[in-house]
This record gives structure tokens, C-alpha cells and sequence, in this order.
């Protein structure tokens, strides 16, 4: 008997399984992204020159970012 | 010769085995391999903790407190956030960190533009390229003492040759051209003699990028009739990307800290056009002596900067992937 997961098939059902099963919530790729969006966000509130507002929240959007960036890129691929 | 030598180091390692305590011998047989291992370098990590982590952590300590390194033995009070919430509100901060955006942008642009065009044209192996590439990256190994202070002579409007050359080339007359006592030309100051530094590395970075592109591909380019300007933007360039992000990301993460060279040249001034975060740093620290508040900035910045690390080396693995 063939070890399905040796055939082409099987290797092709293997890497697609865990995108399947996953929520978007725990995908390291989308959620990386989203990280880095936020802490690209939060570097542009530090150095604005439009809102003080911006520039006060801006430490707070950094640190989500950093910490959801360093959490998710240990998330398997 | 060579085997009297290896006799006499065998003699001075029997001599040494032979004076080691019996005991002590006893405990290092004792030792695992991981064990011996750890114990060589515990030293290193024990150096690492002292000078760089503890600072840091200490540093996160004294920014929720009021202390002030002027005053060792007053007591020392917690205040909770009260210090991120003063230089999160204090427009005086926000303008230094936009005169930092400022030279930081400028300065990684020219930086990265006029060092991957010198590295372009010293790829090509012209006569004496090697000559020419000893000269560019002189300026790098200067130290930036040195760079402040003589790049102060050269803006000096009545004896600098900068602000001869420039008359020379445009007529305005030497004494109206004050580099470092004008508040529109004071921050360009800065970024000139940042980028004459520094474009070297960048250069240097690129030219490695540049010479790690097989002639294979450029062969196969040719071959399908692909012009220069075909093969620049869709070999050179897209292969060179990864190398020139690590040299924009080195430079963005010195040049936020940039202190010596603004302190050399201007002080911050005038009045504080060329005042970048590092300098206000430094004044509220050393001059205001508000030790808790200056450590609440400085934990801003390196977040900031550790945040600016984290996109870098995303892009820059997904460069390498490509």
C-alpha cells in the first residue's frame, strides 16, 4: 500500500490542510502583515507634524504592533 | 627545533596537570560537555547582561519614577505614567522628533541614491578603480570628532571653503552664507556632512550586492537582446534589493541616534531648528537633570526604532524569498 502522503496528491493535500484548518486569526502571514501595518501606523503618528493627538497615541500603536509582530512570527507558516 | 618546542609544551602541560588540586580535577571530569560549555561563556553573557540589559531595564525602571540624577539622595517617588504622558504632550518633543524625521529622510535618500550610483560605477572595473574606492571610503573612517570639527571650519563664512566654492560657483557674497547660523540652511548643513560621511558605507554595502549578481544572468540578458536599461532595472537592481535595504535600515537605525555630529556642528541651534530627539535627550537628562522623563523618551525612541527593525527584516526576507 502507497503512503498517500508520498504521491504528489498527497504532498499538494498536506500543504494546503493547515491553511484549512486555521483561522485567519492564527495564520502567521496575514496576521504579520497586520503587525507590520500597525507599527508602520504608529511610526508615522510619532513623526507627523499634524495632530499632537496623533503624536500621543502614537507610543500605544507602536507597542500593540512590536508585541503582535514578535507573538505572530512565531506562528507556524 | 619545532620538536623541541612541541616537548617542552607537552612538559608545561604535565607540569600544570600535576599542580591542579585533586579535587578540582575530580569536579571538571564531573562536568557534561553543555556544562563546560556554559562556563565558557557564562563571562560574555554575564558582560552582555551588565552593559547592555540591565541599562535597559534600568532605564525602563526609572522612567515610571521622578528621579534625578542631580539629587542621588532625594527620595524617589513612583508617578505611574506621568512621565511618558509629559513627552507624549509636549509640543518642544513632537518638533524634535519632526526636525529627526527630517534629517533622518534626507539624509537616508541622498545616502542610498549617491551610494548605489558610486558602487554602479565602481562595479564596472574601470583603470584604477581600486585606487578610486580606497579614496571614497576614506570619510567613513574618520572619526566624527574630527568630521564636526573640520566640516565647522569649512562652513566658516569668511575663512571656509565651502562657503568659497559656493561663491565662487553662484556670486552671492561669502559672508551670507552662514551654514550653521542660518535656521534655513542649518539642517541641509547637517545632512550634507551626514551624507558625505556615511554615503561610503551605503556604497560599500551596494558594491558587495552588485559584485554577488552572476555574469551568467547578465549573459543570458544579452543574448535575448535585453537593453542596459532593461538588464539595470530587472537584474541589477531587483538583486541588489536586499542588500540595499540593510544599508538603509543600518543607516536609519544610527542616524535616530544621531547626537555627536548635530552637537558638534550646531548644538541644536539656531534657536532649535536642527534640535533632533537626541539633543533634547540630552538636555533634558543632563541639563534639566529630569532623569525619569528623559528615560520615558528614551523608551520611546528605542521603541520606535525596535518597531522600525521589525519592518525591515520582514521586507528583507521577503526580498531574499523572491
Amino acid at each position: 500500500m502507497t503512503d498517500p502522503t508520498l504521491t504528489p496528491q498527497g504532498n499538494a493535500a498536506q500543504d494546503l490542510a493547515p491553511s484549512r484548518r486555521r483561522p485567519l486569526l492564527l495564520r502567521r502571514a496575514p496576521m504579520e502583515a497586520i503587525a507590520v501595518t500597525v507599527i508602520a501606523l504608529g511610526f508615522l503618528m510619532l513623526f507627523q507634524p499634524f495632530a499632537l493627538v496623533l503624536y500621543t497615541y502614537s507610543l500605544v500603536t507602536l507597542l500593540v504592533g512590536t508585541f503582535m509582530f514578535m507573538i505572530v512570527s512565531k506562528f507556524p507558516e | 627545533m619545532t620538536i623541541s618546542n612541541h616537548s617542552l609544551a607537552d612538559k608545561a602541560a604535565e607540569a600544570a596537570a600535576r599542580a591542579t588540586p585533586e579535587r578540582l580535577v575530580g569536579r571538571v571530569r564531573a562536568l557534561s560537555d553543555r556544562a563546560i560549555a556554559w562556563l565558557f561563556i557564562a563571562p560574555t553573557i554575564v558582560l552582555l547582561l551588565a552593559i547592555n540589559i540591565f541599562p535597559l531595564f534600568w532605564a525602563i525602571y526609572l522612567s515610571f519614577t521622578n528621579y534625578r540624577a542631580n539629587r542621588p539622595n532625594a527620595e524617589v517617588k513612583h508617578v505611574g505614567l506621568g512621565n511618558y504622558s509629559r513627552v507624549l504632550n509636549d509640543p518642544d518633543i513632537w518638533a524634535s522628533m519632526q526636525t529627526t524625521a527630517h534629517f533622518v529622510f534626507w539624509t537616508i535618500v541622498l545616502q542610498t541614491v549617491i551610494g548605489f550610483t558610486l558602487a554602479y560605477l565602481i562595479d564596472r572595473k574601470f583603470r584604477g578603480h581600486a585606487f578610486w574606492t580606497t579614496l571614497i571610503l576614506i570619510p567613513m573612517m574618520l572619526s566624527p570628532a574630527v568630521v564636526g570639527n573640520f566640516w565647522r571650519f569649512l562652513y566658516e563664512p569668511q575663512i571656509g571653503l565651502f562657503a568659497y566654492a559656493i561663491s565662487f560657483l553662484t556670486g552671492i557674497p561669502t559672508s551670507e552664507i552662514q551654514m550653521l547660523g542660518s535656521v534655513n540652511l542649518a539642517p541641509w548643513a547637517i545632512i550634507i556632512v551626514d551624507t558625505w560621511m556615511w554615503t561610503p558605507y551605503v556604497m560599500l554595502i551596494c558594491l558587495a550586492g552588485l559584485r554577488s549578481i552572476p555574469d551568467y544572468i547578465y549573459e543570458a540578458a544579452e543574448v535575448d537582446r535585453a537593453s542596459n536599461w532593461r538588464q539595470f532595472w530587472s537584474i541589477t537592481v531587483p538583486m541588489a534589493l536586499p542588500f540595499i535595504m540593510l544599508a538603509v535600515l543600518f543607516r536609519g537605525i544610527e542616524n535616530f541616534k544621531m547626537f555627536d555630529m548635530v552637537n558638534l556642528l550646531t548644538g541644536g541651534g539656531p534657536g532649535s531648528t536642527t534640535e533632533v530627539a537626541s539633543i533634547t535627550l540630552k538636555r533634558d537628562a543632563f541639563e534639566a537633570w529630569a532623569t525619569g522623563r528623559s528615560s520615558a523618551f528614551a523608551i520611546v525612541l528605542f521603541v520606535a526604532v525596535f518597531g522600525l527593525a521589525n519592518i525591515y527584516v520582514k521586507a528583507l526576507n521577503r526580498v531574499k524569498q523572491r
